[in-house]
């Protein structure tokens, strides 16, 4: 503001306004540039760097016009004119995007109430700041998840669905290329699949008893079995070591050898399987309606409830609170934790019978499809509808990749959707493949942009682009772990293992206070140790000797004591009572005693 | 005793009011000698010259009496009143009057008029001294001043205790000694240059303005960071690597070939080396005669060598074996033959054939100058440690023009081996020109470094382009190195335009960015780059031309061909919902049987009616009225004795017809669950929002975790930890950084200090409570 000094200092009123006028314009001409210069991105800018230092100093100097920048800049880059310090044309750290910080945010800030006390205001200024930082850093380090996924995009007019999944595959390099191939497996009927949580390893089961796990990107058979029963279903357990079984009777436990673990005769005509991972529950649906949890950690049954709604024969698990889905015949939706004998949340979703059912990764939405050939995405946070609509042919399998692509099948044909779980409604389908046989299994691979078909023929690994989640958490799972990694990691999630009593609707109540009242508190502590411990001791009388404890000695010194406090508080009240009629009564005295008075009485002695 | 001294004291020295009503166990004047004594028992250490003077008191008022002096009688009896320091209790009683003790004041001249008036005044007042207050309020009075005098004492350690009480984290051992080493000043305290070594090695350290103190830069080394910018640094730096790196690959390439175990392989190269040595030779002869004397000499020693053994006179096992073999075979001769005519070359006289080892390493050269291999030379034969920094820095600094104030800055060994590379570089660009005259090469000298740098570079690039060989890929490397040198300089001279064709030459170049490609871009056109086109192909173009190249573990081509047909036709189409009466007709058809709604309706309040609370009812059948079989309790009581619960709060499911909610609390959550709230926390909401925030390292980055697991407190492990000294914290609250004593006095000096002080400041603490 240098300038402005020179003029009167009478005239303050002009002087004022040049100064505004000045810094006005100083910051527009400052502001322009940083403007332009922020969408581009790109700091390693040698013509522009070295000019905006010039910018700040020279406050005075209002415009400069461009030779002269020129000179100076064609000066330096001579390396004639040295200016010893350079200022930062970007001080202090980098500013974060609020979107990114957004996406960071846990609940709400928490203001300090007026009138705390200092350890209150002190604990709150620290916790707010604690995780003021922590959404800071989380979302500066975003930027270390580069991935991001892309979609199949057709020409104009082109529709993506036409396009057959050869030439895709003919498109793509040669390794994604090979995601796309067929097993031929028509002997032993419609197959069951699983992927490993890490998308490594493929568990295929056929009804007529063929289980085998592969290796699918190298292709490399790990075990392959006849198990000669019926396969209900197959389920991949923590690690690609293990797998369940569900056979014609018994749950059966395998090792990626092939080698019989267990038969878990608890849990009998299981249909269908889920685990999960981070609880280390097998949970399990039989036909007999019962929801039994299988602890794979310790091999201890956790909750085995009778869900009394017939046979159990879709299911689905919900990844963000480990809740079990399960449709049933009746059109009905019900929600399961192991600590409820009810369920949680029971709805009804379809006119018929629920065929599948499939739950989104953040566990917001929900897709079912039933028999009256509808589909519907629910919102399962608030219960309600998204939108349905209607298949002709009606979807028999429902699958929800982790980029929330949504795949169906509908007899032969697979067809996926974009957008399945946005705000518009289904229209038209991203892709479709047509197999040979019934769609019996669908499975999207973790982390591949692939999904897994098993059908009456075999087993169909179809590309589609955009399915997987392109960024891994390589400390959770992590599809290129070594052998040492995943011994490191097993450990951990051991030691990190959640237990099912935490399994509920919402995820956060352990972070809130129980609110319940002591004498709730109290009942379910005695319904769940079966005493009562704050329970007074019965009376037993001490055994006399020398003939003084008979029964009927016995039976007296008892009386003594029984209803003890009974009496007392009897005792109590009775007295309390007299005590009262005493007052009322001497207060009825005085008054009889008043109203009894005559002027007379005054004269008596 | 010591009190009632004090308070004597206190009179005295105000010397205004003499009267003397002193406690009756002291009345009693005794005697001279015992005096004396009962004084010394009663001496106290620090109201020794009091007492004297109270002493010298009491003698005067003796005198004044005009009693005789008493001898001590002995005690014969026992009586009430008993000194302890042998003074018999006579005269218990009598009082001591102030016209007494100033009969001498008026007598004697030295006093002043003063004085004896305020005594005379004194006298004739009739007010009597106070009496003192009783002990128990005295000793009240004096804890109440002692207490705040210690309490203001102690409260210099509030703000400290709070600080401590707040802090995210508190450290002990508090005064913690730096990490890592110490310099020599620190240790050693008042330490002093006493060796004559010292003395030298110090002089010299002045002498070259080198740093007695602090080691880190010296003077000429700051200097040289700030005439160098940022930019001409990074250019320093990247020579360096590509010096670095050169080293290396030469490294390499020397270990490689050492490895090779081909017999041919070496024989050629051994021929390639005699006749380029000789070559050399006849230079050297001219050139550098002292040097071609020694390989004379060396010649002349392997001849000696080979006269001496037998190695190639076919006396060997293996030369027997040959010999054997000769008759049939024709390569067994040859070889024969050869070592023959090996002993033969090697003893022949005068015919330059050496088998040592030595080399010249001229065909690397080209690429890596020899100074890479040079040991460093020892200037300093006296001092040999000190090598080389001090005595070249010398010249350096005595001229200071720009430049050499640039060249100081090569300091170091590395910075060095870049400044002879870069001079033979220079040498070499002389002589590839060949007719650069020599004023040019002085003002070659005379230019600014940096610009020297980047011709320098073009033209080697030029040479190492044409003179490649084996090392190609190598080369690579090296033109990448040369390519970011003239990316940084690009900016700097944009003149240069005339080093398009060296660039040309260049390998390939990684082009990373828009500015890489324009520096490029003079040089060559990018090649278009063919548009990933998307295959045009059809559906049905695709399934009548079936792939063969992609060929798949497992064979499923037919399968394909006859799918890929069938997809041709479009899927069935997915109808955005329209209720059709005629689909909802059939619906209902279908499952006529079960009426799914209905059934939905009644579980749901169902459901709802169970979670009502129910109506109590306390009615007793048959008190106060008659009782029995068909009888009911009256209206009247059935209301009386109803006891309605309190309406729950409405059901979540309330505004949803077709979901169920389960009201039941999840009781196996509770025990897990925070039930009471903690302490500073006034509702739940504060208590939940301060929790909110995860701490595992799942949900957050490390160093967030870091800072929320921090210990409140860190202590070193096998560390004593003391007591906290006033000293630390007011020291470090007054002293303030820009107060610096000099370094050498610095830490081991306070040490000292303090080793020797904190006894006697124990002591004097521990008196001064004594004397409260």
């Amino acid at each position: 503001m240098a300038a402005a000094t020179p003029e009167d200092s009478s005239s303050t009123h002009v002087e004022k306004k040049s100064k505004q006028k000045l810094s006005k314009r100083y910051w527009e001409e400052s502001k322009n540039p940083e403007q332009k210069s922020k969408p581009e991105e790109e700091p390693s800018k040698p013509e522009e760097e070295p000019s905006k230092p010039e910018e700040e100093p020279s406050k005075d100097v209002q415009i400069q016009n461009a030779a002269t920048v020129k000179e100076r800049s064609f000066k330096r880059k001579k390396g004639e004119s040295d200016q010893p310090v350079k200022e930062d044309p970007f001080p202090g750290q980098a500013p974060i995007p609020t979107e990114r910080l957004q996406k960071f945010r846990r609940g709400e800030k928490h203001k300090t109430p007026a009138g705390a006390g200092r350890k209150l205001k002190e604990a709150i200024v620290f916790s707010e700041s604690v995780s003021e930082l922590a959404q800071k850093q989380a979302a500066r380090y975003d930027l270390l998840l580069p991935e991001d996924a892309g979609f199949l995009e057709g020409d104009d007019g082109e529709d993506t669905s036409t396009i057959s999944q050869d030439d895709i595959a003919d498109a793509v390099d040669i390794t994604s290329g090979s995601k796309y191939f067929n097993l031929d497996l028509s002997q032993f009927g419609p197959y069951r699949l699983d992927y490993s949580r890490n998308g490594r390893h493929l568990l295929l089961g056929g009804r007529r008893g063929h289980v085998a796990c592969i290796d699918w990107q190298s292709k490399e058979l790990m075990c392959e079995m006849n198990v000669m029963e019926t396969v209900n279903d197959v389920k991949w357990l923590h690690t690609e070591a293990m797998f369940a079984v569900a056979q014609k009777k018994w749950l059966y436990i395998y090792d990626s050898k092939g080698v019989e673990l267990h038969c878990v005769k608890k849990f009998n005509d299981v249909l269908k399987m889920q685990f999960l991972p981070y609880h280390f529950l097998l949970a399990t649906a039989s036909a007999t309606g019962f929801l039994q949890y299988l602890d794979v950690s310790v091999g201890k049954e956790v909750a085995g409830i009778g869900t009394k709604l017939g046979r159990l024969d879709v299911m689905a698990q919900n990844p963000y609170n480990a809740v079990v889905h399960l449709g049933h015949a009746n059109g009905t939706v019900s929600l399961w934790s192991p600590n409820q004998r009810e369920p949680l949340v029971k709805m009804l979703c379809h006119r018929g019978a629920v065929r599948s059912l499939t739950v989104d990764k953040t566990g917001m939405h929900m897709v079912t499809s039933g028999l009256d050939r509808k589909l519907k995405v629910y919102d399962i946070r608030a219960f309600k509808p998204l939108h349905s609509c209607f298949l002709p042919a009606g979807a028999s399998c429902l699958s929800l990749s982790q980029k929330g692509l949504l795949s169906a099948a509908t007899g032969d044909v697979v067809q996926v959707y974009k957008n399945a779980c946005g705000s518009s409604t289904l229209s038209k389908p991203y892709m479709a493949h047509r197999l040979r046989g019934q769609v019996c299994g669908l499975a999207y691979c973790p982390f591949e942009d692939v999904l897994g078909i098993g059908h009456d023929q075999g087993f169909t690994s179809m590309i589609v682009p955009g399915a997987g989640e392109p960024n891994f958490d390589a400390l959770d799972t992590n599809p290129y772990r070594s052998f040492k990694q995943r011994q490191e990691w097993e450990v951990k999630a051991l030691l990190e293992k959640v237990q099912p009593e935490l399994i509920g609707l919402d995820p956060g109540q352990l972070g809130k206070v129980d609110r319940a009242s002591f004498e709730q508190r109290h009942k379910e502590r005695v319904e769940a140790l079966g005493f009562d411990p704050l329970a007074k001791e019965k009376f037993k009388p001490i055994k006399k000797k020398k003939g003084r404890s008979s029964a009927g000695s016995v039976e007296k010194r008892k009386r003594k004591v029984a209803h003890e406090d009974q009496r007392d508080v009897i005792r109590q009240s009775v007295q309390e009572k007299m005590q009262r009629q005493k007052e009322v009564e001497e207060k009825s005295k005085e008054k009889r005693e008043l109203g009894m008075k005559t002027t007379l009485d005054r004269f008596r002695k | 005793m010591a009190k009632s001294s004090s308070l004597q004291k206190t009179t005295l020295s105000k010397g205004v009011k003499v009267t003397f009503t002193v406690a009756a166990d002291e009345e009693e004047l005794p005697s001279d000698d015992d005096d004396e004594e009962a004084i010394s028992a009663s001496e106290d250490e620090e109201g020794s010259d009091d007492e004297r003077k109270h002493n010298k008191l009491l003698e005067a008022i003796s005198s004044l009496g005009g009693r005789k002096r008493k001898k001590q009688s002995e005690r014969s009896e026992a009586s009430v009143q008993v000194s302890e320091f042998a003074v018999n209790a006579e005269g218990t009683g009598e009082k001591v009057n102030l016209s007494d003790l100033l009969g001498t004041v008026e007598k004697t001249s030295g006093t002043s008029n003063k004085t004896k008036k305020q005594l005379r005044n004194l006298q004739n007042s009739k007010e009597t001294l106070e009496l003192p207050l009783n002990k128990q309020q005295t000793e009240k009075i004096q804890r109440g001043i002692a207490y705040e005098k210690t309490a203001q004492e102690v409260s210099c350690w509030n703000p400290i205790i709070v600080q401590n009480r707040k802090a995210e984290q508190v450290v002990f051992p508090l005064k913690q000694e730096p990490l890592g080493p110490r310099r020599v000043e620190q240790v050693v305290a008042g330490w002093k240059v006493q060796t004559p070594l010292e003395q030298e090695i110090f002089r010299l350290l002045h002498n070259n303005s080198q740093p007695v103190v602090d080691p880190v830069l010296t003077p000429v080394e700051e200097a040289s960071l700030k005439a160098m910018s940022l930019e001409e640094a990074k250019i320093r730096r990247a020579e360096l690597q590509k010096a670095r790196a050169l080293q290396s690959y030469y490294e390499a390439k020397a270990k490689r070939e050492k490895k090779i175990k081909s017999k041919k392989y070496h024989r050629v190269q051994k021929k390639a080396r005699r006749k380029e040595f000789l070559k050399q030779f006849e230079d050297m002869c001219k050139t550098n005669p002292e040097v071609a004397l020694e390989e004379l000499k060396k010649m002349e020693m392997s001849r000696m060598t080979e006269r001496m053994s037998l190695k190639h006179q076919n006396k060997g096992k293996w030369a027997k074996s040959k010999a054997i073999m000769a008759k049939y075979d024709e390569s067994a001769r040859k070889a024969m033959q050869e070592q023959l005519q090996m002993n033969k070359d090697l003893t022949q006289k005068m015919v330059v054939l050496s088998d040592d080892e030595h080399e010249s390493k001229d065909e690397e050269s080209e690429t890596v100058p020899d100074f890479v291999n040079d040991p460093e030379p020892i200037i300093d034969s006296v001092n040999p440690w000190m090598k080389g920094r001090l005595t070249r820095e010398q010249p350096e600094v005595r001229c200071v023009t720009p430049e050499e104030a640039e060249a100081a800055v090569e300091d170091n060994t590395e910075e060095e081996l870049l400044g002879e590379f870069e001079r033979k570089r220079r040498l070499r660009q002389a002589d590839e020109e060949g007719s650069t005259p020599a004023e040019e090469k002085a003002e070659h000298a005379s230019e600014v470094v940096v610009e020297e740098n980047e011709d320098v570079v073009e033209i080697s690039d030029n040479e190492e382009n044409d003179d490649k060989e084996e090392e190609e890929e190598e080369e690579v490397d090296v033109s990448e190195f040369n390519s970011l040198f003239k990316l940084m300089r690009s900016e700097k001279t944009q003149e240069g335009q005339e080093d398009g064709e060296g660039l040309l030459d260049e390998g390939p170049i990684r082009v990373q960015n828009m500015e890489d490609l324009e520096v490029l871009g003079e040089v060559f056109e990018p090649q278009p780059t063919v548009a990933p086109s998307r295959p045009q192909t059809t559906v049905a173009e695709a399934a009548s031309a079936p792939t063969n190249k992609k060929n798949m573990e497992i064979d499923l081509r037919e399968v394909l061909t006859k799918e890929a047909k069938v997809i041709n036709v479009p899927f069935f189409p997915t109808v955005v919902e329209d209720e059709h009466d005629e689909q909802i007709s059939i619906i209902k058809e279908a499952f006529a049987g079960d009426d799914v709604i209905s059934d939905f309706m009644k579980d749901k309040r169902k459901q709802e009616a169970a979670a009502r609370p129910k109506v109590v009812d306390l009615t007793l059948p048959g008190w106060g009225e008659w009782g029995g079989v068909g009888l009911k309790p009256s209206r009247w009581k059935r209301r009386r004795f109803r006891v309605k619960m309190a309406p729950p709060p409405p059901r979540q499911d309330q505004k949803l017809p077709d979901v169920i909610i389960s009201e039941k609390r999840n009781a196996s959550l509770a025990p897990h669950q925070v039930s009471h709230l903690p302490f500073p926390f006034e509702n739940p909401a504060q208590f939940e929002s301060c929790i909110r925030t995860p701490i595992g390292p799942t949900w957050n980055t490390q160093n967030v975790v870091k800072k929320m697991t921090k210990p409140k407190v860190v202590t070193t492990m096998g560390a004593i930890i003391e007591p906290m000294v006033k000293e630390d914290f007011i020291k470090s609250r007054t002293t303030t950084p820009a107060a610096k004593g000099p370094a050498i006095m610095f830490s081991g000096d306070k040490g000292a200090r303090r080793g020797a002080k904190r006894p006697s400041e124990r002591n004097q603490r521990r008196s001064q409570k004594r004397r409260k």
